[in-house]
């Protein structure tokens, strides 16, 4: 087996011979997808999770739903097809196999199959419109670039990704024991995010103007580097939200791991960010302590939290008591951690969404579920990239027409976990709301047929 | 804790009938041409009011007052009597009007909706709980053991907005939280597991909700009974009436520039120092700066720069020269340049967009990264106070300017800005960033006798 065969992606990799024979150098191209798309991808999961429960044999199952959901493809050269859509599992898969896209988006399902839009007007009766699409928010860590100073745009390392990790939690709960959501699925983007997807009847059902409500609950991170003060909590006490987001969340983490991994006190520059957003004669009274304590090397690996400590004690100390300076502890606190969603995209049905099990074109890495129970866990740089996965399916030897490839590869863990905690309760819920819709206008027929 | 829990006994059987009708249907009277038009503008009148007051920042306390006052001043009849029937007529002329496009209709549907909220929260409570039955709203009170379970956390929301629960008689209805989409927004509710528990005087936004909704409904069916009756049958009559009403009040919409020399990207850095308002002169410095703008930015500058006369090929190449120089030509080709001809009106949908009026800069919101909106409204006064002294507006101006942003007279400060850098006054005061333009260029021709 040369080197060559193993680039080019032979499935007759036959030889449990030495290490190099199975080794597949790092990368991403078509014939690595070809083979992903061939023995890892979990189509016929993905394509039971679309259906949403439709796909079965109960007398309400919708069969003409899944053809109505859009998916878009990405193709090798940035071609870019949208308004694809399938009738059956076999079609999609089939389809994504033949095609072999370097991403694949998923879109509404359209009042009418997105492939015949063309025959409806755009106002009128019959129009082509989404009806349902999930709720679904994006998380990139380069919206905190002014607070992160350890890596800058596309980069990510395990020092600042805790920002995601505290935002999945903040959200996650806020969406389960505010909002009443139970089927959420948390996903890595690939490279530097994090996904979710929103699957409730309730939520696919939302209408723009109410996921806009839902965005802006949400949204509190308000300003760029033309304004100082970029969150604002005005009023004598936190709504339970924001008090439970920063007393369960928020707080431990900068006490405990922000201050001091990303230094946001050790030095003036530094420093003098976080002075901004203080009234100018309590900042001036820290600032002046701060000037002169640069020399001593005290304590310098705590120098954050003892600084932190101080800047807490002069706000909220007997000296300088007024209105503005009691939430300002919470408004540095909420600056740098509260999580920063991209509001347009969860503001509009029709917004597509790169789909849970894609591979990252940049970094190779899966696009795998995050469990929101133990996201503490979750180490970007530990996701299994393409090149990974297929070496280790060469080490796993040959074996004709297995079922379930993903197995015997990291991807086994993530494809298992989407199943469990995701897909079958989800289907399940479905699946009793079908059958009871159905059995309450069983029960309206029969009462207005009853003299 | 009761529905029914009034201090305040009646004392006579008058039915309380309140005066704010639901416009459910055009009413059946016959109204004179004249009157058809006027009581029109005068409705329109109290619309664009309230618009203003909006884009101005002010609060709810005083909108609701400046809607009270704005009301008072136009919508009297001078016969008494006619006041509901003058309030019917010309909110039903006004949806002919407002039905034809998209644009007009979001515009009519959030300034009918704000009216109805502030008309609506002057009413005496009994007034209103006769108008929520008229809604049909099937919400329940909250019982007095479940009040108990949740009573820490209402009480927490309520200090959270300032005020304080009632110790007894608190009455809350227990909502489904998507028919509160603005309470919940604005994190003025208690929300749990999907519900929304509403206070007695928040009520208002369930019934302003279900009026928006209907209302939306509403003038979708106009629109089409327009566009394939109406529109033709009254063409000697009605529509002339109905399209002059539109313009006259909006103000042109700077779409098709018309009155001068087209500009070509040569003379933009030039007209870019002398007759931008500031917030294109800010995004136009940063795309020069960074060679990048964000989807905000872009739409922004891009919209206005069409309503300046730049034509779709040379917008195209000065967006290209720019983020060619971060993202490289054939990026720049792939990703952005669809939208610029978009804008345009030559992919897609082919609607022609038009460039924003200083309400819609005012209302967005500029997120990490985004240099869009209003900067007397997000520029630290630091950054603002800079920006105006790089405009080269005198220091005694600066303060007044300063001032007016504070009291978040945001249209107020550019028009002192304006006067400072032109050396003559704006009457008509600044609304649309197009219009600052024109004027500038105006002045500076009548001036120098050539662009500027």
């Amino acid at each position: 087996m040369t080197k060559d065969e193993v680039e080019n992606g032979r499935d007759d990799m036959l030889i449990d011979g030495p290490e190099q024979a199975n080794a597949v150098p790092d990368g991403f191209n078509a014939n690595y997808l070809r083979i992903y798309y061939g023995k890892l991808f979990p189509h016929a999961d993905i394509f039971k999770w679309m259906s949403y429960g439709n796909d079965g044999k109960h007398p309400a199952c919708d069969k003409s739903y899944i053809g109505r959901r859009e998916f878009s493809f990405t193709l090798e050269n940035d071609i870019y097809i949208r308004f694809q859509s399938f009738n059956s599992a076999s079609e999609l898969e089939n389809s994504i196999k033949e095609k072999c896209p370097f991403k694949i988006d998923i879109g509404p399902v359209y009042s009418v199959d997105p492939a015949k839009r063309h025959a409806y007007a755009q106002s009128g009766d019959n129009v082509f419109t989404p009806v349902e699409r999930e709720l679904v928010f994006d998380i990139d860590i380069t919206d905190y670039d002014d607070v992160r100073y350890c890596c800058t745009g596309a980069d990510v390392c395990l020092v600042c990704w805790p920002l995601m990790t505290i935002a999945i939690k903040v959200i996650d709960t806020a969406l389960r024991d505010d909002f009443g959501f139970n089927h959420i699925l948390w996903v890595y983007s690939g490279r530097r995010g994090v996904h979710c997807w929103v699957c409730d009847g309730k939520a696919r059902r939302l209408t723009n103007e109410q996921r806009a409500a839902i965005a802006d609950y949400f949204h509190l991170y308000k300003g760029n580097e033309n304004s100082n003060k970029k969150i604002s909590l005005p009023g004598p006490v936190l709504h339970p939200f924001l008090a439970r987001s920063y007393t369960e969340v928020l707080k431990g983490f900068f006490e405990a791991k922000l201050l001091s991994n990303q230094n946001l006190l050790s030095s003036e520059e530094r420093y003098e960010k976080i002075l901004e957003m203080i009234p100018d004669a309590v900042a001036a009274e820290l600032r002046g302590r701060w000037q002169e304590n640069k020399r001593s090397s005290v304590l310098k690996n705590d120098i954050n939290a003892v600084r932190w400590e101080q800047l807490k004690h002069t706000l909220q100390s007997g000296k300088q008591k007024a209105q503005g300076l009691r939430r300002c502890v919470e408004e540095i606190v909420f600056s740098f951690t509260y999580p920063r969603l991209d509001m347009e995209v969860s503001k509009h049905m029709n917004h597509l969404l790169k789909a849970p099990f894609c591979v990252h074109p940049k970094t190779g890495r899966v696009c795998v579920p995050i469990d929101p129970n133990n996201c503490d866990e979750f180490d970007p740089t530990k996701v299994p990239t393409l090149s990974q996965l297929l070496e280790e399916l060469n080490r796993g030897g040959l074996r004709q027409g297995a079922e379930n490839e993903w197995d015997r590869t990291s991807l086994g863990e993530s494809v298992t976990f989407f199943r469990s905690s995701f897909l079958h309760p989800l289907l399940k819920s479905c699946k009793e709301e079908i059958e009871s819709s159905y059995n309450t206008k069983l029960q309206q027929a029969k009462n207005a047929l009853s003299w | 804790m009761q529905v029914v829990g009034y201090h305040r006994k009646s004392s006579s059987n008058d039915v309380v009938v309140s005066t704010l009708p639901l416009y459910r249907s055009a009413p059946p009277l016959e109204v004179r041409l004249e009157d058809f038009e006027l009581f029109a503008m005068d409705r329109l009148r109290v619309l664009k009011g309230i618009s203003d007051g909006l884009s101005r920042g002010k609060k709810p306390e005083e909108m609701e007052k400046l809607v009270m006052d704005l009301w008072k001043a136009s919508m009297r009849h001078p016969q008494a009597t006619e006041d509901v029937n003058k309030d019917n007529i010309s909110h039903f002329v006004l949806r002919l009007v407002y039905c034809r496009t998209e644009e007009l209709r979001k515009w009519f549907l959030s300034m009918e909706t704000a009216l109805f909220r502030y008309r609506f929260h002057v009413e005496s409570s009994q007034a209103q709980r006769a108008l929520m039955s008229e809604f049909n709203l099937p919400y329940k009170a909250v019982s007095n053991a479940e009040f108990e379970s949740v009573e820490d956390k209402l009480r927490q929301v309520a200090r959270s907005m300032g005020q304080t629960l009632p110790i007894a008689d608190a009455i809350f209805y227990k909502v489904p939280f998507e028919e509160v989409p603005e309470l919940v927004a604005g994190h003025r509710v208690f929300i749990h597991k999907g519900h929304a528990y509403v206070a007695m005087n928040q009520v208002v936004s369930l019934v302003v909700t279900q009026f928006r909704s209907h209302l939306s409904k509403a003038l979708i069916l106009t629109n089409r009974k327009w566009t394939f009756t109406i529109r033709e049958q009254e063409k000697d009559r009605l529509t002339p009436i109905v399209e002059a009403l539109c313009t006259s009040y909006l103000g042109p919409d700077y779409s098709q520039p018309k009155d001068f020399a087209e500009i070509s990207i040569k003379d933009i850095d030039q007209i870019a120092k002398t007759s931008f308002p500031l917030c294109m002169r800010h995004l136009f410095e940063k795309v020069r700066e960074d060679h990048h703008l964000k989807h905000g930015g872009r739409m922004q500058l891009g919209l206005f720069l069409k309503g300046v006369g730049l034509k779709v090929d040379d917008a195209l190449a000065f967006w290209k020269a720019e983020f060619a120089q971060k993202v490289g030509a054939e990026r720049f080709d792939k990703e952005y340049a669809y939208n610029i001809r978009h804008n345009y009106g030559r992919e897609g949908k082919r609607t022609d967009y038009t460039p924003y009026s200083c309400q819609k800069v005012i209302l967005s919101t500029p997120g990490v990264g985004d240099h869009h909106g209003c900067p007397y409204r997000h520029f630290s006064e630091e950054n603002l106070r800079a920006a105006l002294a790089r405009m080269g507006v005198g220091s005694r101006i600066v303060e007044d300017v300063i001032d007016k942003a504070r009291n978040r007279h945001y249209q107020l400060a550019c028009t002192l800005t304006f006067e400072a850098g032109h050396g003559s006054s704006c009457d008509a005061g600044v609304n649309h960033p197009n219009q600052y333009f024109i004027e500038s260029q105006k002045i500076l021709q009548s001036k120098n006798g050539s662009v500027a």
